[in-house]
């Protein structure tokens, strides 16, 4: 600090302790003071991810390679034994991260995509386009999504990509409406007005003027929807109409090994298998339900009601 | 008046909707008559086929054809025991869901029975000791149980109860001559698994509209001139929030009707999710289409009579200004 009085400048030295915090070292505070229940939901996600990128390598066998050996009990050489017609269970389990958990990331993405651009586009638009959206969207929603997912799918056939367009697009109605009621309270401010006589066009309006400012309500939202989702796309593939065989899936894995339930009598740990797979859906709904709720009270400042 | 509005809502919703399952066959592949006959169908099979489905006649007197009889209960014949020769054994989708309809309402009025007064009695009970350890533990067993598949909780408790323990039966086959004590010993364990579903999420939010309540003004008068908190709540709380409860029921009851699907196919029950999970599979879309319609149509009475109770129980909505 300079001693002569007159160059002497109050901003100048505030300025010396104001340490501008990078994005990292911000994320890296917030994690220090985050509950234990998040802590525990983003420790599960990174192991989750962790597997399902490096599946191949992680795994012992293939993803559909079979054995000569079905139903062959828990081993060193079949870590959860074998399922119906002698697939590594351990194997599958492990592959099925990335099946299970990418298809159902994808469909959220697509339904974020959807939804999201067609509910900015109502907030802008106030008039025909926001009435047109507003009662597809009701009527859509009138009809429960799994009875509809099963109408659809029964149209187009159980294909990935058809699961991932259907499942997406009747997602995109709840993200639509969300996405359309914050977004119609930034519409309004002035900044948004002055972008607008700017000569901005709509494109640039939605994404470098409203985005940023509905941020946090749709991160959280993203968690939500990929929960759902991901339980939808289970159910289906529990179903059998969902993800087709031999791509593994923990949805379809779970009953195709349900028959080892009966025989949890004689040798527990048979009965233990089908659940192994649904525990992991179960366990992954659990984490990021965990972080949206640690999400959602830092950037909204809620508290616990007294 | 605003009840007229919101019956006249509702109807415009139905019809939307029937517009919908109904354009489903429209979106079909044009050659559709070939693959539900199969390969040896012969010209003049295929093009019978068609007429009998009305393929020739234009879509708007279809869809009035089709929704006419749905009303009457004929929802048209199944694809599924047709024959390449023409011959043809199917059966009528009404007779297909007529007997499963009954065992489906069966199954989910039990279910309902079960969990509507549980659901309010224990919402009630932790809003009223909100934070003790009572509530607490509530609320973490219940937020597990939310964020369970239907299937999980299903299999756990098979594991349980049925594998491990020996007292209920893994399989829920009834049939018309099945006797009601034993019908109901053998829908125990499906019940039970939509029961602890549905709970779930009943008691949470009449316990959110409860504790809501408890913050106005008028329960805070009642509490300054010296009533118990029981009373506050019986008296003062709950006549104001039976629309919300009731909206929550509603909701419950709508959400029953689709999980019901998936715990069907687990106990392997006959009841209308089956059936239409079955139909997909082979994709035999009139009982789809016949399915899917009874689904959507329950679904969207019920959730027109949580409004419409909400608007009746709510004098301000009742006399709007």
């Amino acid at each position: 600090m300079s001693k002569n009085i007159e160059s002497y400048s109050a901003a100048a030295e505030s300025g010396n302790f104001y340490e501008r915090r990078s994005r990292w070292s911000k994320l890296r505070l917030a994690a220090r003071t985050s509950p234990y229940t998040a802590r525990f939901g983003l420790i599960v996600i990174a192991i989750y991810v962790f597997v399902a990128i490096f599946a191949p390598w992680l795994a012992p066998y293939g993803e559909a390679q079979i054995f000569p050996a079905p139903y062959e009990p828990w081993s060193s050489t079949y870590i959860f034994g074998t399922d119906q017609i002698g697939r590594d269970i351990f194997s599958r389990m492990i592959y099925g991260a990335r099946n299970t958990v990418g298809i159902a990331v994808a469909t959220t993405l697509l339904s974020f995509l959807i939804g999201g651009s067609l509910g900015l586009a109502a907030a802008i638009d106030r008039r025909w386009i926001d009435q047109v959206l507003s009662r597809s969207v009701d009527v859509l929603m009138a009809i429960p999504s799994l009875i509809f997912a099963l109408v659809l799918l029964s149209i187009f056939g159980p294909t990935v990509f058809n699961l991932i367009v259907i499942i997406a697009i009747l997602d995109s109605t709840r993200v639509f409406r969300l996405t359309r009621s914050v977004a119609v309270n930034v519409v309004v401010m002035d900044y948004v007005e002055a972008a607008k006589l700017r000569g901005e066009g709509l494109g640039w309006v939605m994404r470098r003027e409203i985005l940023p400012n509905i941020m946090p309500p749709l991160i959280a939202e993203f968690g939500l929807r990929f929960c759902f989702v991901f339980l939808t796309i289970a159910a289906l593939s529990f179903l059998g109409v969902g993800i087709q065989p031999p791509t593994a899936d923990w949805g379809s894995m779970v009953r195709e090994n349900a028959t080892l339930l009966q025989f949890a009598q004689y040798d527990l740990r048979a009965g233990l298998t089908p659940l192994l797979p649904a525990a992991a859906i179960a366990l992954l709904t659990v984490a990021v339900n965990f972080v949206v709720d640690w999400f959602l009270h830092k950037t909204s400042g809620l508290r616990d009601e007294q | 008046m605003t009840v007229a509005q919101r019956l006249a809502l509702g109807m415009a919703t139905l019809f939307a909707v029937s517009i919908i399952i109904f354009i489903s066959i429209e979106m079909l592949p044009g050659d559709f008559g070939q693959i539900v006959l199969g390969q040896a169908a012969t010209e003049d099979t295929v093009a019978a086929f068609r007429r009998e489905l009305g393929l020739d006649k234009p879509p708007h007197l279809r869809y009035f054809d089709w929704i006419v009889g749905a009303v009457q209960g004929d929802l048209g014949t199944s694809f599924s025991g047709r024959a390449a020769s023409g011959q043809d054994r199917s059966r009528e989708v009404a007779d297909l869901i007529g007997p499963r309809l009954k065992n489906t309402l069966f199954l989910a009025g039990i279910t309902a029975l079960i969990s509507v007064p549980m659901a309010l009695v224990l919402g009630i009970s932790t809003a009223l000791y909100r934070n003790s350890f009572y509530d607490r533990s509530v609320n973490a067993a219940t937020l597990t149980t939310i964020s369970f598949p239907e299937f999980f909780v299903a299999y756990i408790l098979i594991l349980l109860l049925s594998s491990l323990g020996q007292w209920l039966p893994s399989l829920a086959n009834v049939d018309a001559t099945t006797p009601m004590s034993e019908r109901l010993y053998r829908i125990a364990l499906p019940a039970l698994t939509l029961t602890l579903v549905i709970i779930a999420h009943m008691m949470r939010m009449t316990r959110a509209a409860i504790i809501n309540l408890l913050a106005s003004p008028y329960i805070q008068m009642a509490r300054l001139s010296g009533a118990s908190p029981t009373e506050i709540i019986i008296k003062h709380a709950l006549p104001n929030a039976w629309a919300p409860i009731a909206t929550v029921i509603a909701f419950n009851l709508a959400y029953l009707v689709v999980g019901v699907v998936v715990v069907e196919v687990v106990f392997v029950y006959p009841g209308i999710g089956q059936l239409m999970v079955d139909a997909v599979t082979t994709r035999d879309i009139p009982v789809v289409q016949g399915c899917a319609l009874i689904f959507a149509v329950t679904y969207i009475l019920l959730n027109l009579i949580a409004d419409i109770i909400g608007i009746v129980t709510n004098p301000r909505l009742l006399h709007p200004k």
